[in-house]
């Protein structure tokens, strides 16, 4: 059986995102309008930087303690009634999840927004085991009708303008071409409802988990993950191992910065705070209650000191947001689950794929991820350190091509022996003679505007500065003899 | 003037600054390296230039290749070693200042010794325009400009350093000049190092939202701290024939 159906190749498919305006103008203005709430809501926010570092206080001290905690969390939702089951991969977790659905015979299942299922690719599970899965989130939901993975963590359809989704609609549905988001979204609804009813069972992901209680925190603002918990007899949620919170108080700061770095509200429309099944004075809820913890690559993530931060993720989105990477190309292009920084630093953790240790180098490192993320992950610093990994081969011997490691050598060789770099300036002083345009820039500077692969990737687009006749530090030669006159010319 | 006057009252110590001029401004753009030591030079700074210094490793480093970069950060630090322990590093770059003061710290972490020669070196080391303005105490370096000037927040100075404000206070002291605002300053221009190379299309393609919003800021003049996003803006400026004039601060502070 094939345990994932991804395929990354960055360098291909962001070529081509880059290409499609129509993507470009969706993810514009998409990113433009998070971006503006979420400053909206920050600054609204006293001591915003003082809750950051709180919650990373105690990220770091969950994840240090982490098995002390899952241990714990089991404990109190057994208590609570429920059943907490363990997943070493996502092949087995979505083995669990199939079963518990096998067993009592469920036929259909709904589904609320979660990017862990997303990532053991659960749908496709519950379809080879012929049971029917509905998406009940509304952009999971056109992206189910459209055969498409999520493109952003948190708007998984936001590369979908409304004109894609009102065809995909009318395809699809049968429904005429409507062109009103309300329209549109009360179709959604109308069909969503019958699947609600239907349903044997639900399913979840879980933003937060607190061992102190068994409570599990789920974050929504269409009421169809309170649907999804409730009405199906069986409700099983699955959550990568690092969602723990310790304590229920701690989840003030956690829900406040989740959901303003998200989506700029004070507080998302539905919380729902879900302590094992319906117990004896609820009136409604499900019967069973399941909680299954994945690992799939998380323990090692664990294991690296610098990585490790990867961890504390909450999954806002807001990396993504600010990323200008993601900006220009969209969640696809990274060929995964989970995209832009935030992707960048957890596919080469969680997958061994062809293609995974290439999104590390998917980023300028601005870091302007660094700068929103609510849990001041360093994203540049994990960056480099995958990258670091990735050139030292410890992965399963990818490394990068022998040419480029070679160029670095020599590169390297020259920068360390000064006569020789100032011997290859020159050189290159000559040997861009040829290639040297001189119109049109100031200084008598020449201007190269085509290069030789590699350098035509550059020059494809941009003019590349030539080599200085006189480089600065022959310059500094006459400079220094300046010195002493320089006060008397002022 | 104040500004010729600089540590040079009676009994006062002369300020004294070696140059960290990065590899990129050695090699294509001197003028550069000249603007800064004019300006620092007017201020009353005395200015040197230690030779053997090449590049800080920044390129091997962004790639991956620590072990290289390694060995140009421990190569750095010994030739900025020999300075007397009251001179400056100035170096017309936040990146490369950042590789030093933010970046070599982790290439050194398990070589105590090194943490210590850095410690020394990476203290004295500022970018330019926060060189005048917090060590200096300067925003007037008595240069005139005529035009509509914007300024590019590098990333690495903005986000790695912290420093907005000293170019932004430095520029709109000049005089004659009007400075504005564009849209997005603080969004990063798509160079990246060696990012600009390996995945030229995206690059190109936060350069045209970056041009975008220069273009419409109605400033004639682009002003930034770095040759590396002034090569990549100046670059598409120049293919394009842009009517826009893309110069480093430091050029614009010696006019």
């Amino acid at each position: 059986m094939p345990s994932h159906t991804f395929q990354i190749d960055f360098k291909r498919s962001s070529k081509v995102a880059v290409a499609d305006k129509k993507l470009k103008r969706a993810l514009v203005s998409a990113t433009d309008r998070f971006r503006a709430q979420r400053s909206l809501a920050v600054e609204g926010t006293q001591e915003w930087e003082e809750i950051k570092t709180r919650a990373r206080e105690i990220k770091e001290h969950v994840i240090d303690n982490l098995d002390f905690y899952l241990e714990k969390l089991e404990e109190s939702i057994t208590k609570a009634g429920g059943v907490v089951h363990w997943a070493r991969d996502g092949e087995e977790a979505a083995n669990i999840i199939t079963a518990i659905a096998a067993e009592r015979g469920v036929k259909s299942v709904v589904k609320s927004k979660s990017m862990a299922t997303e990532e053991i690719e659960l749908n496709n599970a519950f379809e080879r085991n012929g049971i029917k899965v509905v998406e009940t989130d509304l952009g999971e939901y056109i992206i189910q009708l459209a055969g498409e993975r999520p493109s952003h963590i948190l708007a998984p359809a936001i590369h979908k303008t409304r004109d894609d989704i009102s065809k995909l609609f009318s395809r699809k549905l049968g429904v005429p071409y409507y062109e009103e988001p309300e329209e549109l979204t009360g179709i959604a609804r109308d069909k969503l409802r019958e699947e609600f009813l239907n349903a044997d069972m639900g399913v979840s992901g879980v933003n937060f988990a607190v061992p102190e209680t068994g409570t599990i925190v789920v974050v929504e603002n269409e009421g169809n993950a309170c649907l999804c918990t409730t009405l199906p007899r069986v409700h099983v949620a699955l959550m990568g191992m690092e969602k723990v919170v310790p304590r229920f108080e701690d989840l003030s700061i956690f829900l406040n910065l989740l959901i303003k770095s998200a989506t700029g509200q004070k507080l998302s429309t539905y919380v729902s705070f879900i302590t094992g099944p319906k117990n004896i004075l609820d009136n409604d809820g499900p019967e069973e209650f399941h909680l299954v913890i994945l690992d799939n690559g998380r323990s090692k993530i664990l294991a690296d000191e610098v990585t490790r931060q990867s961890l504390y993720c909450l999954r806002c989105g807001a990396c993504l947001n600010v990323c200008p990477v993601y900006r220009q190309v969209g969640g696809h292009a990274y060929g995964g689950v989970y995209s832009g920084p935030i992707g960048a630093i957890i596919m080469p953790q969680l997958m061994d794929l062809k293609g995974v240790y290439e999104l590390p180098y998917a980023s300028s490192l601005c870091g302007a991820c660094k700068e929103v993320c609510p849990v001041n992950i360093d994203f540049p610093k994990v960056l480099l350190k995958l990258r670091s990994d990735f050139v030292k081969g410890r992965e399963k011997g990818r490394r990068p091509g022998l040419s480029e490691r070679m160029a670095i050598k020599l590169w390297r060789y020259a920068m360390e022996h000064r006569r020789l770099y100032e011997f290859i300036s020159r050189i290159a002083y000559f040997a861009q003679m040829p290639f040297v345009e001189r119109k049109g820039r100031r200084n008598g500077h020449g201007r190269i505007g085509s290069l030789p692969f590699p350098f035509s990737n550059w020059t494809r687009d941009r003019d590349f500065p030539a080599v200085a006749k006189k480089t600065f530090r022959n310059r500094w030669r006459e400079l220094e003899n300046e010195n002493g006159d320089s006060e008397d010319k002022l | 003037m104040s500004f010729s006057v600089m540590g040079n009252e009676p009994g006062s110590k002369r300020i004294k600054a070696s140059l960290f001029v990065t590899c990129l401004v050695d090699l294509f753009f001197p003028q550069v390296g000249e603007s800064v030591v004019r300006v620092l030079r007017r201020l009353g700074v005395d200015v040197d230039f230690p030779n053997e210094q090449t590049c800080c490793g920044q390129p091997a480093f962004n790639s991956g290749y620590t072990d290289d970069a390694r060995a140009l950060a421990e190569r750095f630090v010994g030739v900025f070693s020999g300075d007397s322990r009251d001179t400056y590093i100035v170096s017309p770059s936040g990146s490369c200042a950042s590789m030093v003061k933010v970046f070599y710290e982790e290439l050194f972490k398990n070589d105590p010794a090194l943490c210590d020669a850095l410690s020394k070196v990476s203290s004295r080391v500022y970018e330019f325009s926060s060189f005048l303005t917090d060590v200096l105490g300067v925003e007037d370096v008595g240069a005139s400009y005529d035009g509509v000037v914007t300024y590019h927040d590098s990333c690495h100075l903005l986000r790695e350093l912290g420093i907005s404000e000293a170019p932004r206070r430095l520029i709109k002291s000049v005089s004659g000049v009007k400075f504005i605002e564009a849209e997005m300053h603080d969004e990063c221009c798509g160079f990246g190092g060696t990012f600009s190379v390996k995945h030229p299309e995206v690059s190109v393609s936060m350069l045209d939202e970056k041009l975008t919003h220069i273009g419409k800021s109605g400033a004639d003049t682009l002003v930034s701290t770095d040759m590396g996003c002034l090569m990549q803006i100046g670059g598409a400026v120049s293919r394009r024939e842009l009517p826009i004039r893309v110069m480093h601060l430091a050029e614009l502070l010696a006019s």
